[in-house]
């Protein structure tokens, strides 16, 4: 015989201010099955608990209801409660009559009586609940890093300092990522690579990491505490145990036409080549597409130079496989293509540049070795004139809705580098807003405009063109209410930034959701920020949403934390929401493992009694509950309804759908 | 036909002779010529009663998710129609296609009884089919009818031929017809609800639960029906709200969808003549028309379209009547 | 005319909502932490995903007195188990199209991809659907569909 308690949620006023609690915890005493019902101001608070806990143990509850907030708030709450109580944590359903109800009805009869049905729906189902134990499952002690950016690099660095082995995957080259690329640090203007680097060594001398350059994860399997994951490490056509990096191939390789991304294809490189002077490894790699030998089986020169015999031109592609307990994902940005914005006139001057760009042209280990020089001609430019949110803000569809966040600060930080380092050149800054919240960051920009004379400009760019070798800027001053027209030498776009484009295949893999701007989302906005709504992935970095070196820095140690946290445990306790399958009307047809998107159901003979001493072998389901992560697709698509689900029963939702179309 | 039906009874014997199989099924002679049955023909002495005529219109595919569990081996006798219906039951792992060997044999479409008593025919003492005209012999002398007229309704749409990988094919193809079976599914569409409504209610009200389309049909071939199943939150019980029984036809329908092979065996048995196939129709054209051309059976391997997709599948509420708007 | 009005204020439609826990019911929670009003004859069942909603659920409301039926999901690519709403997708496409086929209302049957980040929505989607239901008056055909004339 059931005993059902339930328990009615004020939650102060928030419940009680629409709903008339008394009155739902009155009629629901009259339920069959129902033997207890009370009312009271936080069920979640300590006493509200304490009043659940004694009338589980005085009226011996055998399901409890509660009518409060969302399960989503407070189930986990609860079912502790009902546990300590002696009651299965699962014999607990939470009936939602805040959210679902008093919030969003003004009436007072209207929810009250929503509420009852809501409370009498929840009846219907916990009187179907089964108790249901959580089972276990190991936990592998390594973590993988996906993207060895400043952020792949502190998550990893603060993981293996836990005593936790840690790869990091980094499709490119070398690790070091975006921040390798520029040259100063805002707000305190400290060189990027002063502070960089250290950590690329640390890295890669950290017992605990290791580095997988150019490489790509493959595909994954598995889940929290047991991903497998499949990592593809490409053919570099150089043996990165024999290189040294003496870079003497790069010396004597007759292809040196390939474009530098390193230095944003401002200048050339070899075919063989190591992306910059502390890349880590320190490991040459070679460009099939630019290769002569490669490409046509001639050449063989670095072969031939190399002094350790370290080039493979038979190098191919190879696969490894590990087991991870957590794994980040820091793939990092890019900045958007400037190509859609035709009004800068990007692809016409060569003297419109990026903000990236500039930032090489300024380091000295850049293209120009740091003296800033305009592209087209080798000059010094004398009029400097940047243009703000290049396609960010933007709704038109053209660029992007959100704001970059790190433009403002980049901006004041080239103007103010620039004015001092020639104090000639005039910098002017056409802008939207200047938006520089942040520890000292506002004194930054004050300090661009106050002491370095940077011509801040508040007002949109219509039209750069070139007019006698000058780039004419016309853009309007809302300040002064005129338009403007400023004759450049140079002009900067401060290009939107978007997450790494292959942050959509990683997200596919690890099942990890992304949102229209293909950032990855967060479980909770505010409160699980750095974690995935797929347990055991975490998120570091602009892959998560736009932001600076330091925030980034703070996410990655929050990762590091959530992936210590988690692999400290020797178990984890697992979903007992998973599906079952009832072997005796199991058809065996396979329809159910084909829509099983975590490879949970496989396909066993087993023997079967039938009447008069007889057996028969039938081909029937079976389910790995610690890779099941209870969806229930298996059971829509099982056509006998062999394929249960625990927790969500088809009984218990047909109960739930006859007691909530009952008016 | 007759030349067929000598074929076929020369393989059953030299099949069962040499102890190649242990059985064959195929159909046997009833009361009348015309109301043959499935049958399984264990030894040489009863296929006395084999029999194959323009009658023989059961699917007997379905029969081989027990028979091919036995000892020994079992060759069947499967029309074009057949075929599908088989693969589908190896795709599901219901029939042990080892344990069968297949003979599959030409059909021409078969005759339909009912359709010819109805032409007010009685004492029939033999039928015979020149082309398309078929010829009843009966006590009152002979009647020449349209073939088309009396076929079985899931004969006259079908554009069926061969699927398995036979072991044996007796007599040439079925040659191709081109009919569109979707005729009656469109004309229904193009009522109005309220007239779609009325014709159903007044054709499933017909329904006396005898379960014949459920049993004879090969994608009902659960272990366990989910009407029997008490966990399903469906299965009746006496003083229940008969849910079952109101919508039994919407749920078979929706669980043999993509799984169907339009064998039309459910229309054929109804004992009210209700034309069930037309609601399995529409979800073969629903899905060929959201999710490309399927035809269920066709292979024994695969996926079917309910058990994939793709990024881009119309959104439910953009069909209207069977079409992406 | 005030009759005409006040009668057919008289019914309020019976609203069923299947919504999955990481996305619907997230947005609906939203909804109502946003105090975003929708009617309250919209009435909302929790399952783990879109998918784990048998088209048995849809027919047992519509049976037991529901005049609509709507399902939410996450968006497609966006499910919290990675394909789940995409073959929710085409079941729920064949099912309404098949009831229509059998002469219900298109209307009375609908399936909505609401993020959790989308209370505004979740409230719109069911204020839109409440009206269009209400519009239809009440269900009587899905209600049985094996009654006799007359009966």
């Amino acid at each position: 015989m059931q005993r059902i308690g339930v328990f009615i949620c004020w939650c102060g006023s928030n419940i009680a201010a629409t709903v008339d609690v008394v009155k739902v915890a009155e009629v629901i005493k009259n339920e069959p099955g129902v033997v207890y019902s009370a009312n009271y101001q936080y069920m979640c608070s300590e006493n509200g608990q304490q009043l659940i806990k004694q009338a589980i143990k005085e009226h011996n509850l055998t399901g409890i209801v509660i009518g409060a907030c969302s399960p989503r708030m407070h189930e986990a709450t609860f079912r502790k409660a009902a546990e300590e109580a002696g009651l299965n944590p699962y014999m607990v359903e939470i009936a939602n009559i805040r959210e679902h109800c008093s919030w969003i009805h003004k009436d007072m009869d209207e929810a009250t009586e929503k509420a009852v049905i809501l409370v009498r729906t929840a009846i219907a189902k916990v009187k179907l609940n089964a108790p249901l134990t959580a089972g276990e499952s190991p936990v592998v002690k390594r973590a993988l890093v996906i993207g060895g950016g400043i952020a792949g690099i502190q998550a990893a660095l603060d993981i293996a300092d836990a005593g936790f082995e840690v790869d990091i995957v980094e499709k490119n080259a070398t690790i070091g990522g975006r921040m390798a690329q520029l040259d100063k640090t805002f707000p305190t203007l400290d060189c990027s690579a002063c502070i960089l680097t250290p950590k690329m060594v640390d890295c890669a001398q950290h017992e605990k990491i290791d580095i997988l350059s150019y490489s790509e994860v493959e595909d994954v399997k598995g889940f929290v505490g047991n991903f497998n994951v499949k990592i593809r490490r490409k053919a570099r056509f150089v043996d990165e145990t024999k290189c040294t990096g003496c870079k003497i191939c790069m010396e004597k390789c007759p292809s040196k036409k390939g474009l530098n991304a390193f230095n944003m294809n401002l200048n050339t490189r070899p075919a063989i080549y190591i992306p910059f002077a502390q890349a880590i490894p320190n490991v040459a790699v070679i460009d099939p597409e630019q290769c002569i030998k490669l490409k046509t089986g001639k050449c063989g020169i670095c072969q031939k130079f190399c002094g350790v015999g370290a080039i493979d031109y038979e190098q191919k592609d190879t696969f490894i496989e590990r087991q991870y307990g957590a794994i980040v994902v820091a793939t990092g940005f890019k900045p958007i293509s400037v190509d859609a914005f035709n009004e800068y006139g990007y692809n016409d001057n060569k003297d419109v540049i990026t903000s990236l760009e500039l930032e090489r042209l300024m380091n000295a280990a850049g293209p120009t070795n740091g003296v800033l020089l305009r592209p087209s001609d080798g000059e010094h430019p004398k009029v400097i004139t940047f243009i703000q949110c290049v396609g960010s803000r933007d709704t038109s569809g053209c660029g992007k809705p959100y704001c970059s966040k790190i433009c403002c600060m980049y901006t004041a930080k080239h103007a103010m580098l620039i004015r001092e380092k020639y104090p000639d050149t005039e910098v002017h800054v056409f802008y939207i807003d200047v938006r520089t919240p942040g520890k000292n960051y506002d004194e930054f920009f004050r300090r661009a405009v106050e002491q370095y004379g940077v011509d801040y400009i508040k007002g949109m760019v219509g039209k750069v063109y070139n007019e006698n070798g000058k780039l004419m800027v016309q853009g309007s001053n809302l300040i002064d209410n005129e338009q403007v027209t400023i004759e450049s030498d140079l002009v900067v776009l401060a290009a939107a930034i978007e997450p790494e484009p292959s942050v959509r295949k990683v997200a596919t893999l690890l099942t990890a959701s992304i949102d229209t701007n293909n950032f990855l989302t967060e479980s909770h906005a505010k409160l699980r920020p750095v974690e995935s709504p797929t347990a055991g992935v975490y998120l570091a970095g602009v892959c998560q949403g736009p932001k600076d070196i330091p925030e980034t820095v703070s996410q990655a140690s929050a990762c590091a934390a959530k992936v210590i946290g988690l692999l400290v445990k020797d178990k984890l306790k697992t979903n007992p929401c998973v599906a079952i399958p009832n072997e005796t009307m199991c058809n065996g047809c396979s329809q159910c493992a084909n829509v099983c998107a975590y490879g949970a159901i496989t396909y066993v003979d087993k023997e079967f009694r039938l009447g008069g001493g007889k057996t028969e072998i039938r081909r029937v389901a079976s389910v790995n509950p610690a890779v099941c992560q209870g969806c229930g697709a298996c059971t829509v698509t099982c056509p006998s309804g062999a394929m249960d689900l625990k927790g969500f029963s088809s009984k218990q939702i047909m109960s739930e759908v006859e007691a909530i179309c009952k008016m | 036909m007759k030349e067929v039906e000598l074929k076929m009874l020369e393989r059953a014997k030299a099949l069962l002779e040499s102890g190649e199989v242990a059985r064959v099924i195929g159909w046997k002679k009833g009361e009348f010529f015309y109301d043959p049955s499935p049958a399984s023909f264990e030894t040489v002495e009863e296929l006395d009663g084999f029999v194959y005529n323009w009658f023989c219109g059961a699917n007997l595919s379905k029969y081989l998710i027990e028979m091919s569990k036995k000892e020994g081996k079992t060759a069947v006798f499967l029309k074009p129609c057949d075929t599908y219906s088989f693969n589908q039951l190896v795709k599901e792992h219901r029939i042990k296609r080892e344990n069968v060997y297949v003979i599959a044999v030409e059909c021409l479409g078969k005759l339909d009884i009912e359709k010819i008593k109805a032409k007010g025919i009685s004492l029939i003492e033999n039928v015979e089919v020149v082309d398309k005209e078929v010829k009843v012999t009966s006590a009152y002398g002979v009647d020449t009818l349209a073939k088309p007229e009396v076929v079985l309704s899931k004969c006259a749409a079908c554009t069926k031929t061969h699927q398995v990988k036979d072991e044996e094919i007796i007599l040439h193809e079925t040659p191709a017809r081109d009919v569109d079976r979707f005729e009656e599914v469109k004309k229904l569409e193009a009522m109005t609800e309220e007239e779609r409504f009325a014709f159903w209610r007044e054709q499933l009200s017909k329904c006396i639960r005898c379960n014949a389309c459920r049993n004879v049909c090969p994608a009902c071939s659960c272990v366990k029906c989910v009407f029997d199943n008490p966990n399903s939150g469906i299965a009746a019980k006496a003083n229940d709200d008969k849910f079952e029984e109101q919508l039994f036809h919407i749920i078979r329908a929706f669980h043999v969808a993509g799984r169907c092979t339009d064998c039309g065996e459910c229309s054929r048995v109804c004992p009210q003549n209700i034309p069930l196939h037309l609601l399995n129709r529409k979800f073969i054209k629903d899905i060929d028309n959201l999710y490309g051309e399927y035809q269920a059976g066709e292979t024994d391997e695969g996926k079917t379209p309910l058990t994939s997709y793709t990024e881009g599948d119309t959104e439910p509420n953009d069909v209207f009547n069977g079409e992406a708007k | 005319m005030q009759d005409v009005t006040t009668e057919k204020k008289e019914f309020t439609p019976n609203i069923v909502a299947f919504c999955c826990n990481w996305c619907s019911y997230a947005g609906a929670d939203l909804a109502g932490s946003s105090r975003l009003s929708y009617p309250a004859n919209v009435k909302i069942i929790r399952v783990p995903c879109s998918c784990r909603v048998n088209p048995m659920f849809v027919l047992k409301a519509f049976q037991q007195g529901a005049d609509g039926v709507i399902l939410c999901g996450c968006h497609p690519g966006d499910c919290h188990y990675v394909t789940g709403n995409y073959y929710t997708r085409r079941r729920m496409a064949l099912l309404y199209s098949f009831l229509n086929y059998m002469g219900i209302e298109k209307e009375r049957t609908r399936l909505e991809w609401v993020s959790a980040a989308e209370g505004v929505r979740f409230s719109a989607v069911m204020n839109d659907f409440v009206k269009t239901v209400t519009e239809l008056g009440e269900n009587k055909r899905l209600t049985d569909l094996r009654v006799k004339e007359g009966e």
